[in-house]
């Protein structure tokens, strides 16, 4: 069955783990993973509740294709209100996990209340237990893995956990699993780290079988494959350089946002690019990529696998950062490099490699990084309040505070507030470049129009994964719009948020999406789950999806005035590039959008809309 | 003709599409618990082997099978397991070197790769050539291509 129709619910402060039935109903209305969990939880949590306080909960969720042969069937997601942000978080991630989650026989797992002492969930098909964690706290997201595999002498159970920014309540904490892969945004690590829950070691062997119509199924998934294998993008670009590929393309387009924004082309881009992670290094004769890697079922494998350079300052003496790891993703090289103005490639992998040992963003804690700076440059914080020379482009500082950040030392506790907190704190919210506290992904708005409607519209804050217009704007998929004209955003904003709620449901990965439209994603659905999957049906649940999303966070108290960009991007134009002289027209998106979406003035769904979507 | 897997692990991105194709394959259902290849992943040198039998000419486990559960398939070559003659006494798991009979506590009898009659659901599911089904004859030479590639000629092809 695409579902198992079992849904795992802990009790984290009574110690009790029971299976209940999964609601079908709701499965016929949100399909899975990121639309069906949000749904329970928007029917079991006040959208007033505090993140971090216990009556907040924590939904790891897998989607219907997830655990089979579909390309990249292998995702989960977390679902809850977000630390960081206040706001509905969903973040999705690969590995191996979430296909061992199903394998074990669930759909899904309900965290709920506080545990009195650290523990962690162990899951051996129906069989879960919460066990002691106490040994594993203070420990980083790979010693939780090595430990919980020792333990169980098991090397083939899969775990996910928060490592040290969790427990210290870095607000963008997230949840790593497989050792590189990661429930990444928003601080739904540093929700489980409030909740005393370490880790989750999931054995499944139970598998996937009885799905609606599994030779249909299976030759709707190799039609799929076959699309992605003869698609430039899917079938070579990432496959070849990684996520990565983007960071010279982008930085030609004026749409890097460089030393927090202040620039849109960084001038060393290209030494922190795919080609350069490809090149034989001086020192060592070696390149820093080693390979690339897969995620469960992808036949796409855009990972990266590198090895750092061992006379890199960073790492002398440090043999436990030697071997191969993940890393550099576009979005980390971005964050951890151009937003900060550090050109020094080994110094990202570097903090790269203790965002994911110690499970912190790396996105927002580089554009942190980066506001920091800036309050530097500007005289605001002193040597004295950092404890270092924090100017732009120093590779020195940023590996120095990516540890102290993880450790929750000194200056590492501001920056674990995330930017708009610490701008707040210093005077100048201003500086801040966020979205309803989340900040932003590798895309400057005034050069890529549309993403800046897609930032301020976002419901889980500022993010290029509920609406990657990217593709159109720049890539031309599934058709070219002007990267530099807000006219038409509105809809094509409205059309990718819908398609990608989907996508984001089946268990699928968003990167198909490159190749593939909701046309290619439908007769597999449709083949693997009861129901009637038709086009008509998954678009409807994907716009049910966000307005739901939507109507949480406005009772949770986000309004119009929420769906805003910062300063800087409205008024600083663009210095340099293609998109020399422009600011982002967010402010005239905005109503279009509304009006397209059919949302009054004020951001509020109208009734009409809400009875259309049978909300 | 006879044919033989042939794996090249450094082309294995570790997807495991293979794994779930040899358990629908055998056992009809998505399991890679259930495969009879399997993935290695060896994380700090950022590499990923496909390991599964080669169905040796001379094989270990057919020759300790003390109830001769296992037999030669004459179309294939391959070393089948025959589930209802076998005992679950796990001897060819002792007697293969390479650990590629595996013991099922589910059934109480072992498995390994059958070549699955002769289409092996493995080398069609595999998404980069990872694993292909190629002429037994032809095993290593194109590794030996390869090499010969390398082979520096340049002084007489310039002369
Ligand atoms: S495209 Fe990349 S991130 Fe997506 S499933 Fe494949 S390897 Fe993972
Ligand atoms: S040939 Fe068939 S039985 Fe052998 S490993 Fe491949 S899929 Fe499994
Ligand atoms: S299908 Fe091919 S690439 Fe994927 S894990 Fe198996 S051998 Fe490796």
């Amino acid at each position: 069955m695409a579902w198992t129709r079992k849904v795992l619910r802990v009790d984290l402060t009574n110690g009790t783990c029971k299976p209940e039935p999964l609601n079908m109903e709701w499965a016929q209305q949100y399909l899975g993973q990121r639309g069906l969990a949000t749904k329970y939880f928007v029917a079991e949590v006040d959208p007033k509740v505090d993140p971090l306080s216990p009556a907040n909960k924590l939904i790891m969720t897998t989607g219907p294709l997830t655990g089979t042969p579909a390309s990249t069937g292998g995702r989960y997601s977390v679902v809850t209100k977000g630390a960081l942000t206040g706001a509905i978080a969903c973040s999705n991630s690969g590995g191996y996990f979430g296909a061992e989650l199903k394998f074990a026989g669930w759909d899904m797992i309900i965290f709920e209340g506080k545990s009195p002492k650290p523990v962690y969930l162990s899951i051996e098909n129906d069989k879960a237990e919460l066990k002691d964690a106490s040994h594993l706290w203070g420990k980083t997201t790979w010693q939780t893995e090595e430990g919980i595999k020792k333990a169980h002498q098991d090397p083939q159970v899969r775990i996910c956990s928060i490592g040290r920014a969790g427990e210290n309540g870095v607000m963008y904490a997230c949840i790593v699993n497989d050792l590189h892969r990661a429930a990444g945004r928003s601080g739904v690590g540093t929700v489980m780290g409030s909740k005393n829950l370490k880790a989750v070691a999931v054995r499944g062997t139970l598998g996937v079988s009885g799905l609606k119509d599994a030779k249909a199924f299976i030759a709707a998934a190799a039609a799929g494959k076959k699309v992605l294998a003869e698609n430039a993008v899917t079938g070579q670009g990432l496959p070849t350089y990684g996520t990565q590929v983007l960071m010279n393309v982008i930085n030609e387009m004026g749409a890097l946002p460089t030393r927090n924004h202040r620039d849109v082309q960084f001038e060393e881009a290209r030494k922190i690019s795919a080609e350069a992670m490809a090149e034989k290094r001086p020192t060592d004769g070696k390149s820093h990529l080693v390979t690339n890697a897969a995620c469960f079922g992808c036949t796409i494998a855009c990972g990266r696998i590198s090895k750092i350079d061992e006379t890199h300052f960073s790492v002398v003496n440090k043999p436990e950062y030697w071997g191969a790891s993940g890393g550099l993703e576009y979005e980390a090289a971005w964050a951890l490099g151009a937003a900060n103005g550090v050109g020094d490639l080994e110094a990202l992998q570097y903090a790269n490699l203790i965002c994911n040992e110690d499970g912190f963003d790396p996105i927002s804690f580089g554009a942190t990084v980066g506001a920091a700076m800036e309050l530097y440059e500007l005289g605001i914080l002193k040597k004295e309040d950092i404890g270092m020379d924090a100017p732009f482009g120093s590779a020195k500082a940023l590996c120095e505070l990516a540890q102290m950040t993880a450790k929750g030392e000194g200056f590492g506790k501001i920056l674990g507030l995330g930017s708009a907190r610490m701008c707040e704190k210093y005077g100048k919210p201003e500086l801040s470049m966020s979205v309803k506290k989340q900040e932003f992904p590798a895309y400057d708005s005034r050069g890529i129009q549309g993403m800046g409607l897609t930032y301020a519209t976002s419901n889980r804050g500022a993010c290029h994964l509920r609406s990657y217009t990217v593709a159109s704007e720049v890539l031309g998929i599934p058709v070219k719009t002007d990267p530099l004209v807000t006219e038409g955003k509105a809809e094509l904003v409205k059309a990718f948020q819908d398609a990608t709620a989907v996508f984001d449901s089946a268990g699928l990965c968003i990167f198909t999406s490159f190749a593939w439209s909701l046309a290619d994603i439908q007769p597999q659905i449709d083949a693997a789950c009861e129901g009637g999957w038709t086009m008509e049906k998954l678009g409807e649940v994907g716009e049910r999806i966000y307005n739901m999303e939507r109507l949480f966070n406005n009772a949770a108290g986000f309004t119009a005035k929420d769906d805003d960009l910062p300063p800087r991007l409205k008024t600083e134009p663009a210095k340099t590039g293609p998109a020399k002289g422009l600011v982002n027209g967010i402010d005239k998106m905005r109503p279009e959008y509304y009006q397209v979406r059919g949302w009054d003035a004020n951001g509020v769904p109208t009734k009409d809309t809400l009875g259309r979507l049978k909300l | 003709m006879q044919k033989s897997l042939h794996i090249d692990a450094n082309k294995c991105t570790g997807c495991l599409q293979c794994e779930m194709a040899c358990s629908y394959e055998n056992y009809g259902v998505f399991n890679p618990a259930k495969s009879r290849i399997k993935i290695f992943n060896f994380e700090h040198e950022g590499r990923k082997v496909p390991y599964t039998c080669t169905q040796c000419a001379e094989a270990w486990c057919l020759n300790a099978c003390p109830v001769d559960a296992i037999r030669v398939d004459v179309a294939t070559g391959a070393k089948v397991v025959n589930e209802s003659t076998c005992v679950g006494c796990k001897v060819c798991t002792i007697a293969c070197p390479f650990g590629t009979v595996n013991y099922v506590a589910d059934t109480g009898k072992v498995q390994k790769c059958d070549l699955c009659g002769g289409d092996p659901a493995c080398a069609t599911a595999c998404p980069t050539g990872a694993i292909t089904y190629v002429d037994a004859d032809w095993t290593g030479l194109d590794k030996m291509r390869a090499w010969a590639g390398k082979t520096d000629n340049a002084t007489r092809a310039s002369a």
